[in-house]
């Protein structure tokens, strides 16, 4: 059964239909994706699942729960954590004091906890624990966008375009990562520019354009199919 | 000269109190509460009626002061700003000003427009130290504001909710993606603004013990002055601002000229802005895509 179902979604921005009915699911422990190009519908599509944006109709449901209607900040408690396009990490504070606000409605006794668990995972967030976030290099506000989301105990962790502006190596460091986290059983709804990398991490794939789902299928079958090829991977 | 640079700082006080209202309300909320002078002005009828009509003693009737004016500053927010909270700013600094002229003429209805004359609240002597006065209100405004300055400082660096204040004031979105509500973060710093303006608004009717509508006015409007020439959206800016602005008034008063000493604060504010636009704390925030 699915985790997360996301049924005939319609989303305007003002007049503009940006999304137009897009239905997904993605199932528990499972990497799924969704690439396209820019203006598809990547970025709306996650922001509406987090409650960001309202849908005019369409279901999201998460563990049989609907979420539609609910306010942005309650969603987290229903266990979705979204760390959202270009980190939006808080640059003012301490990168100690954002991972604390990505615990914000999490048990404060498990904060310590979980902080020494993101420091695991990220061992370069520790040793600058006490830093301005403002001041870290792009990777590391990547870093700490993904620690912060996971401080929440998210039953599904969505990631928006995390390798944006990334050097390759950085790249390839982040989606090591999620290839980790998956390992670890965290569901991920990840959306990406680089098709080619977020297709080789991930289980299943949803090809959009221009609000719809074009084509959808497992990751080596999207990676081979002809025309996601030509159009999103370089030919 | 000595005491001088102690009212100054006194008044400087004063203005820092309410300047820090103005810069957390616009730090949060990105709007100037034009209204916020008003909201002393409440403060100071509220003491002023506690004490003189009720009898009250000074403690009391000054968190009577608080509680009435932070009751107000939320109902003004959910009433005026909320629903304009996607409106362009100059919407919300039109209905601000309107908010202002709004308790202006309240307070000009209930208490009419005669000067009240406020009752002392300090009842200590002044402190004399060789031929040099410090009057006892001079010294309780110092000694308020620097307590203020403190525990906001913790309040906004040590506890969850103060913490939680800072991340709204620079992502909105990205808090609620923590799940920080940011409806009641601006409440609550709106609470805090406007208990604040009625510890300035006792103060400053302690020190110059005439109270009118309109007696918010100029007071807000310098304060203002003094979070905009600390950096507007800086705690410590603000009180910097304050304190610099009030002693700068003083002093032009004491050796320039009474009547120009509201000209020479607003010609500092210009000079201040031309050389460093972002005022002397103010962060030059540089947005990263």
């Amino acid at each position: 059964m699915a985790l997360l179902k996301v049924e005939d979604l319609h989303v305007y921005y003002g007049s503009i239909h940006a999304i137009k009915g897009i239905s997904f699911e993605v199932n528990e422990g499972e990497v799924v994706t969704l690439i396209g190009a820019n203006g598809a519908g990547k970025s709306s599509t996650l922001n509406t699942v987090a409650g960001l944006l309202k849908p005019k109709s369409g279901s999201v449901i998460l563990n049989d729960k609907s979420l539609v209607g609910i306010p942005a900040h309650k969603i987290v408690n229903e266990g979705m954590a979204l760390c959202p396009e270009g980190r939006r990490i808080f640059q003012q504070l301490s990168v100690r004091e954002n991972l604390e606000m990505g615990a914000y409605t999490s048990d404060v006794s498990r904060l310590e906890e979980d902080i020494d668990k993101v420091y695991t995972l990220f061992p370069r967030l520790k040793e600058r624990y006490k830093q301005i976030a403002g001041t870290l290099s792009g990777g590391e506000q990547q870093m700490l966008a993904i620690g912060r989301a996971l401080m929440s105990h998210p039953k599904i962790l969505m990631l928006d375009e995390p390798s944006m502006g990334l050097a390759p190596i950085l790249v390839s460091q982040i989606f090591d990562i999620i290839n980790r986290l998956h390992e670890q059983g965290t569901t991920i709804l990840l959306v990406e520019q680089n098709a080619k990398m977020a297709l080789s991490v991930a289980n299943r794939g949803y090809v959009l354009e221009t609000g719809r789902i074009v084509t959808t299928g497992t990751g080596k079958e999207l990676l081979h199919n002809d025309s996601v090829r030509k159009a999103y991977l370089g030919g | 000269m000595l005491s001088y640079f102690i009212n100054g700082i006194s008044l400087g006080s004063v203005y820092a109190i309410i300047a820090l209202g103005y810069t957390m309300v616009y730090g949060i909320a990105k709007m100037l509460n034009f209204a916020h002078g008003d909201v002393i002005m409440i403060g100071g009828y509220m003491a002023f009626c506690s004490t003189a009509y009720l009898g009250w003693p000074a403690i009391p009737s000054v968190l009577f002061a608080i509680l009435v004016c932070t009751v107000l500053g939320v109902i003004i927010e959910k009433l005026a700003y909320k629903p304009l909270r996607d409106a362009s700013s100059l919407a919300v600094l039109i209905t601000a000003i309107g908010v202002s002229y709004f308790l202006q003429n309240a307070a000009l209805l209930i208490w009419s427009s005669n000067p009240k004359a406020f009752p002392n609240m300090v009842k200590f002597p002044n402190l004399v130290i060789g031929d040099i006065q410090i009057s006892s209100v001079a010294i309780v405004t110092i000694i308020a504001c620097i307590i203020i300055m403190i525990v906001l400082t913790l309040f906004t660096t040590k506890t969850k909710m103060g913490k939680a204040m800072r991340a709204v004031s620079e992502d909105k979105g990205a808090a609620q993606l923590m799940g920080i509500n940011v409806n009641a973060t601006i409440s609550m710093t709106f609470a805090i603004g406007s208990g604040l303006a009625a510890i300035a608004g006792v103060l400053l009717c302690s020190a110059y013990p005439t109270l009118m509508p309109t007696t918010g006015a100029m007071p807000g409007i310098k304060a203002f002055t003094a979070a905009v020439f600390g950096g507007i959206g800086s705690i410590p800016g603000a009180m910097l601002g304050g304190i610099l602005l009030g002693i700068i008034e003083i002093f032009a008063k004491a050796y320039i000229s009474t009547q120009l000493s509201d000209a020479i604060v607003f010609a500092v504010l210009i000079i201040v802005l031309i050389v460093k636009p972002t005022g002397l704390l103010g962060k030059k925030i540089s947005e990263k895509v």
